[in-house]
C-alpha cells in the first residue's frame, strides 16, 4: 500500500477532526434523572383570576408595564384587560384600548354607543401567561431560548433569543409579543423577580379589588391554591391540551 | 484511494466537524438540561438567576410606612383602603434615595378609572360609587374637593360652576 504525501495530510486532518469530536456531543439526555430534579420542587405556581371582582380600573396594566419595563406607549403589553358587553339581543361587544392601560372611562366601544336598556350583562376579563405545563411556545423555539423552570414558570433567555418570533405564533393565547426595545420576544413570568424574592407579582399589589391572585399548588396551607382546589374554576382554551395554569371565576362563555 | 465520492464527503465531515467544535467555545458551560426534559429545559442555567434579580419597581405600602406613617394609616383606616399608594404616586423605585420627589398622579382620568359611571348590572364596576363624567364639575380635578387618603371626609364646597 503506497501513500502519498497528499493522502498522508489529508487523511491526518480528517482523522485529528474526527478525534476532536467531543463525546459529549452524542450525550443522550436521561428522562428520569431530569424528572427527579423536577419533582424536588416545592413550588408551582398558578394564579387565579375573579373575574366578578374587575372593575376595570387597568392599573395592573399600568404597573405591569412600568414594572417590567415595557415601552408605556408602545401597543405591547405582558397584561391585558377585556371588557366584554352582551346585548340583550345576543351581541357581544369586545374591546381593550392599549390593553386597558388607561381603564374604561367611556362607555362607547369601538366608537359604538350601546343602548344601556340594551345590555344584558357585562364584565371585566384580565389575561396574562398562562404558565402552562405543555407550553407551545417552548416547544417551537429552534434555539433553546424559551424554557419552563423547576416551578412551572416559563422565562425568555433574553441573550439567547434570536426573535424569529416562532413561539409569538405558537403561543394559543396571544401573550407573546416582540419587545420593540430589547428586539427579542417578552411575554408575563409572574413578575418572577418578585414571586422568587417573596413578593406579589406587580399587577396582584395593585389590584385594590383581590381580583387577581398568585398561589404556589404545591403548598397544602397556600389560600388561594385551595381555592384553586376546592372551588369551581375554569382555564381558556383547555381543548388545546396545554394545561394552563391561570384559574379563572366566573368566566363566561363568550370569553375566548 | 481515488473515488470521487471521498472528497465531497471528507469536506462535509470536516464541517460537521469544526461546527461540533466551535459549539465547545461559543455555547456557554451551563447551557443544557435544566428542566424535566429536553423539549421544555433546554436552557442557559444562568438565566434564572438573571431573571431573579430584575430590579422590582413597586415596593408597596409596607416601604411607605416606614417615614409616611400619618398618611398611611388614614389611609388605612378609610374606604380607599384597598388602594396601593404607589397607584396614584407612581412606582417608588428607590425613593428616596434616587428619586427625592415622586410624580404625584392627580389628573380625572386616574380617578376615572374606577368611578367613572358605566351602567353595567352584575358588574363590580357597578357597585362602586360613580360620576358621570360629563354631568360633574368637569373642569376640576377631583383632589380638588375629595381627599383621597380619606374619601368620606367632608368635601370642601367650593362654588359651584
Amino acid at each position: 500500500m503506497t501513500c502519498s504525501r497528499r493522502d498522508f495530510l489529508k487523511d491526518t486532518v480528517g482523522g485529528s477532526l474526527v478525534s476532536a469530536l467531543p463525546l459529549s456531543a452524542f450525550t443522550l439526555i436521561s428522562q428520569a434523572e431530569a424528572a427527579a430534579a423536577l419533582s424536588e420542587s416545592k413550588t408551582r405556581w398558578a394564579f387565579l383570576v375573579d373575574t366578578t371582582k374587575c372593575v376595570g380600573c387597568g392599573l395592573c396594566v399600568k404597573a405591569c408595564k412600568n414594572e417590567n419595563e415595557i415601552p408605556y406607549d408602545a401597543a405591547v403589553t405582558r397584561t391585558w384587560v377585556e371588557r366584554y358587553v352582551v346585548t340583550k339581543g345576543g351581541s357581544t361587544h369586545i374591546d381593550s384600548p392599549m390593553g386597558g392601560r388607561d381603564g374604561f372611562i367611556d362607555d362607547k366601544i369601538r366608537d359604538e354607543e350601546i343602548d344601556p336598556e340594551d345590555i344584558a350583562k357585562a364584565f371585566f376579563v384580565p389575561k396574562l401567561c398562562n404558565q402552562c405545563d405543555n407550553p407551545a411556545c417552548v416547544q417551537v423555539c429552534p434555539v433553546g431560548a424559551t424554557y419552563q423552570t423547576h416551578d412551572g414558570i416559563v422565562l425568555i433567555d433574553r441573550e439567547w433569543c434570536i426573535g424569529c418570533g416562532y413561539c409569538i405564533m405558537a403561543c394559543p393565547y396571544g401573550v407573546r409579543f416582540f419587545h420593540p426595545e430589547e428586539k427579542v420576544a417578552d411575554k408575563c413570568n409572574f413578575c418572577y423577580h418578585r414571586i422568587s424574592n417573596g413578593m406579589d407579582p406587580a399587577c396582584v399589589e395593585n389590584c385594590s379589588f383581590g381580583a387577581r391572585r398568585i398561589a404556589n399548588l404545591k403548598d397544602p396551607d397556600d389560600p388561594v391554591a385551595n381555592i384553586i382546589r376546592t372551588e369551581r374554576v375554569s382555564v381558556l382554551k383547555d381543548e388545546y391540551g396545554t394545561k394552563p395554569h391561570v384559574f379563572y371565576i366566573g368566566l363566561d362563555a363568550e370569553v375566548r | 484511494m481515488k473515488w470521487h465520492i471521498l472528497r465531497p464527503l471528507w469536506v462535509a465531515i470536516g464541517l460537521v466537524g469544526s461546527i461540533l467544535v466551535a459549539q465547545q467555545f461559543l455555547v456557554p458551560d451551563d447551557f443544557g438540561v435544566h428542566g424535566r426534559n429536553f423539549t421544555y429545559g433546554y436552557h442557559r442555567l444562568s438565566n434564572i438567576q438573571e431573571w431573579k434579580d430584575f430590579p422590582v419597581k413597586y415596593r408597596g405600602r409596607e416601604s411607605c410606612v416606614e417615614c409616611h406613617e400619618e398618611n398611611v394609616l388614614k389611609l388605612n383606616a378609610s374606604t380607599h383602603a384597598p388602594v396601593e399608594c404607589e397607584n396614584c404616586h407612581g412606582p417608588s423605585v428607590n425613593h428616596p434615595d434616587d428619586k427625592e420627589f415622586l410624580p404625584l398622579d392627580t389628573t380625572r382620568e386616574l380617578c376615572l378609572r374606577c368611578h367613572a359611571f358605566l351602567e353595567y348590572p352584575n358588574s363590580a364596576r357597578g357597585e362602586l360609587l360613580s360620576v358621570e363624567d360629563r354631568r360633574h364639575k368637569r373642569r376640576y380635578e377631583c383632589v380638588k374637593c375629595h381627599n383621597p387618603h380619606d374619601p368620606q371626609e367632608d368635601v370642601e364646597e367650593e362654588d359651584s360652576e
